[in-house]
């Protein structure tokens, strides 16, 4: 029995599995060269082929996500722009699996070298795209992973998760790999726990062990007691998920049936797309920052107000608030934040910011003032700005700002003139609490439901109600099940929740007498 | 010597011109008979529509604009549908739809 060893990754997709451990092996691919170009040319052109012919057959079994993956595959082997640079080298004399393996290593470093996330996790893609062809020249049949494994590699290509049988579940650990890989889409999508970014992995004599995808965990050979906390862990996570799951598509609602508006914070067009906007009440916080990145030049007004249009034809006739620009602090942008700040959270952020960047703020508001045309948008901002229209098709949406300031909750009456107040709990309560998010040290005092911080949220609420101003909540506490109860008690009735936890919310609420 | 017909579109998608737009985009250029050209800039370097891997390594992002054009009898047709295309955010919508 070997001694119980606890890894640390990134987290990639939820749950937690325990079972054997199945090792991935790079693919062997030996093979004998023919020794004469036109053949090695023919066992090219063949497996080249068999590759296109062996996805195709994959994508009519693959759904969605998986079936785009591999039709990026077979476009990829139907380029001459690829397959001709190999063709050349085996015209000189080198063998086909030589050949092909040198064109499409070039390509993969271009994609490896990529300071793009996405471009890197590509890499993959092309790798797993390689290994096939070579699989094909060397007459080698792929390796099937076992049902109810864990699978441990360095990565994982998207055709074998595709090719696994997850019937039994399973999981995946890995010492490379990243969260925005095709595979741990696909896992996310299927609930296959994954971890991704363990380092090096000391297998040795390990056979069995528990992946917990949520915290980024992979434990080898764990005794029987943490077998039994594990298991029993697994099967409280997988109860409360289907528990959760029956409230997703439900209004929500207290449990005597009181209403509570529920509404999600987006940070990027990308996260509508596998929403369902029957789910929530609408866009309770949209940060725009995504469309302001580092060394990105500043978004026009046509863009912006494009990309605003298409937060409000998802939401229909549901209310969409938009921050405008919140950046300083944690957030720096080259050019337009201060650099050199000793404090930068005390410092020029947020909406001070944009009052002394006028014309970048400008351009947001007239965009937003475009889209406000379209719908029913709102403004969400630190304070009030008056903003007229010039002589385009404009108009005045409903302007709010964001309780962060303790100054703010404590005398929201200074501030009567805002249209609602949405309350910015993960900043409210670092600067009541006096303690950073992102310091360690410290980031345990920084605890939302701290009675300082409810008593504020309270006066914010109160005020709200005696002056007909709507108060709404979209910091991260509103999306903690264990945090809602008090939100509730504080006399809030509208809550904007991270898109994941529509119905752990719900369920939350339906809890609440 | 080419007659070129050129048009532009500002790309939408988060990330950019990434795999799944861009194997739409290149299965509709293929479907022309004409040359069909995108670039990062109007003055060029002009690349291969039709080739995946010349399209992905452009790398093209966010908000960037792409410059296309086309030649041929039916480049009119090819710049508009190519345009249409990347406006509709590539269908990634209803790709996601269909998958969620």
């Amino acid at each position: 029995m070997r001694q119980a060893v606890e890894l640390k990754g990134k987290p990639a997709s939820e749950g937690i599995f325990a079972g054997p451990i199945v090792t991935l092996g790079a693919a062997k691919t030996e093979r004998r060269a023919s020794g004469d170009p036109d053949a090695e040319r023919r066992a090219f052109d063949g497996a080249v082929l068999a590759a296109i012919t062996g996805l195709t057959t994959l994508v009519g079994t693959a759904e969605g996500e998986g079936a785009e993956m591999l039709g990026f595959q077979i476009a990829l082997l139907e380029d001459d722009a690829l397959l001709e640079p190999a063709r050349a080298l085996i015209d000189q004399g080198r063998p086909a699996d030589d050949a092909w393996r040198r064109t499409v290593d070039a390509e993969i470093l271009g994609y490896e070298m990529s300071d793009d996330d996405y471009f890197r996790a590509r890499a993959t893609d092309l790798k797993d795209m390689r290994d096939r062809v070579l699989r094909h020249l060397s007459g080698k049949e792929a390796h099937l992973a076992q049902a109810g494994a864990i699978l441990i590699g360095d990565d994982v290509p998207p055709s074998l998760f595709l090719e696994a049988d997850w019937s039994k579940g399973g999981a995946i650990a890995l010492t490379e790999g990243s969260p925005s890989s095709h595979v741990a889409i696909l896992a996310r999508g299927r609930g296959i726990p994954m971890v991704v970014g363990l380092g090096d992995i000391g297998l040795n004599g390990h056979v069995e062990a528990v992946v917990d995808g949520g915290s980024g965990l992979l434990v080898l050979s764990p005794d029987d007691r943490a077998k039994k906390l594990w298991s029993d862990k697994a099967r409280d996570f997988a109860q409360a998920r289907e528990h959760e799951a029956l409230f997703l598509a439900r209004p929500a609602r207290l449990k005597d049936g009181t209403p509570v508006e529920l509404l999600i914070n987006v940070a990027g067009p990308e996260e509508l797309d596998s929403l369902d906007p029957g789910h929530c009440d609408g866009i309770g916080l949209m940060r725009s920052e995504f469309l302001f990145r580092d060394g990105k030049p500043l978004p026009d007004e046509d863009t912006q107000y494009k990309t605003y249009c298409r937060f409000l034809e998802w939401a229909g006739k549901k209310p969409v608030t938009i921050r405008t620009l919140d950046i300083g602090g944690d957030k720096p942008i080259k050019g337009l934040t201060p650099e050199g700040e000793r404090n930068p959270f005390l410092g020029l952020r947020g909406v001070r910011l944009t009052l002394d960047r006028r014309e970048v703020f400008k351009t947001q508001l007239r965009a937003l003032a475009r889209a406000a045309l379209e719908a029913t948008a709102r403004l969400l901002d630190e304070v009030m700005a008056d903003l007229k229209t010039q002589g385009f098709a404009a108009q005045r949406p409903p302007l709010g700002i964001m309780v962060e300031v303790p100054a703010v909750a404590i005398a929201p009456d200074l501030l009567a003139k805002a249209e609602f107040f949405s309350i910015g709990s993960n900043d409210l309560t670092q600067y009541v609490m006096a303690a950073a998010r992102d310091e360690a040290s410290v980031a345990s005092l920084g605890d939302p439901s701290h009675p300082a911080v409810l008593q504020l949220i309270g006066n914010v609420v109160r005020y709200g109600r005696d002056h007909a101003i709507p108060v709404s909540l979209c910091g991260d506490m509103a999306s903690e099940p264990r945090h809602v109860p008090s939100l509730i008690a504080a006399g809030l009735r509208t809550l904007s929740v991270s898109p994941s936890s529509i119905a752990r919310v719900k369920a939350a609420l339906a809890d609440i007498g | 010597m080419n007659n070129w017909k050129s048009s532009s579109v500002v790309i939408r998608h988060a990330v950019g011109l990434h795999a799944r737009p861009s194997v739409k985009l290149t299965k509709l250029a293929k479907t022309f008979a004409g040359a069909v050209q995108i670039a990062e800039s109007p003055d060029g370097p002009w690349i291969d529509a039709k080739s995946i891997v010349k399209v992905m390594a452009m790398k093209a992002k966010q908000d960037s604009t792409l410059y296309l054009r086309a030649s041929g009898g039916d480049a009119a047709t090819a710049l508009d549908a190519l345009v249409t295309l990347v406006e509709r955010n590539c269908d990634e919508d209803r790709a996601h739809a269909a998958s969620g």
